[in-house]
């Protein structure tokens, strides 16, 4: 079963530093997890483009099968998967986000981030 | 139809037989599972959960899928 929407999702992924497929737009998310992702990376300023896979079906299934991951967020960092919105929730907290956005040289607000963490000392 | 936290644990432990697996959540659309499994050790994190979905055998693929959301924690035994 080939995937209609490979091709474009592979240009896309390529063609921007921080790609996240989500569910609504980065201003204007339609879902709780996918605005979870989103609302972590406007705080922290990270600059990604943001892809509402409810505007097409095509992607919102062919980004699955690309990444064989089956839900929605899915955040990608120079071409590659990272995770869903456990993985970079857990990542963010850890700290492992900030790691991976240096190492890739991805700007991002390191206050901001600190914030993220003091605010979730649970 | 949703599922059951006694459904998903069911399909978890067919593939991971030694893990320690834990099941909560009560609408069974929107549930989560903690699994400690020796088949995730020296395995990266995306790996470890894609390997929990393979498990659950295409109940959480596409729009129709059973299960909305499965929020995971996985890891290796200390």
């Amino acid at each position: 079963m080939t995937n209609p929407a490979e091709a474009e999702i592979k240009e896309t992924v390529q063609a921007n530093d921080v790609v996240l497929f989500m569910k609504g737009t980065s201003s204007m998310p339609q879902c709780g997890f996918s605005s979870r992702v989103a609302g972590v990376l406007n705080y922290m300023g990270v600059e990604y483009k943001d892809i509402d896979v409810l505007a097409d079906e095509n992607i919102r299934q062919g980004i699955k099968d690309f990444s064989d991951w089956p839900t929605i967020p899915q955040l990608y960092v120079k071409g590659e998967f990272v995770g869903g919105c456990d993985i970079i929730t857990e990542m963010t907290i850890s700290g492992e986000l900030d790691t991976l956005l240096t190492d890739k040289g991805v700007a991002f607000d390191a206050d901001a981030a600190n914030k993220i963490r003091e605010a979730n000392q649970g | 139809m949703a599922m059951t936290a006694h459904e998903i644990e069911a399909l978890i432990k067919e593939a991971f037989p030694t893990a320690q697996i834990a099941v909560s959540g009560s609408d069974g659309v929107h549930m989560a599972a903690h699994v400690i499994a020796e088949e995730f050790r020296g395995i990266n994190r995306v790996k470890q959960h894609q390997m929990v979905y393979a498990a659950l055998k295409g109940k959480m693929d596409g729009s129709n899928g059973e299960l909305h959301a499965l929020a995971l924690t996985t890891k290796a035994p200390d």
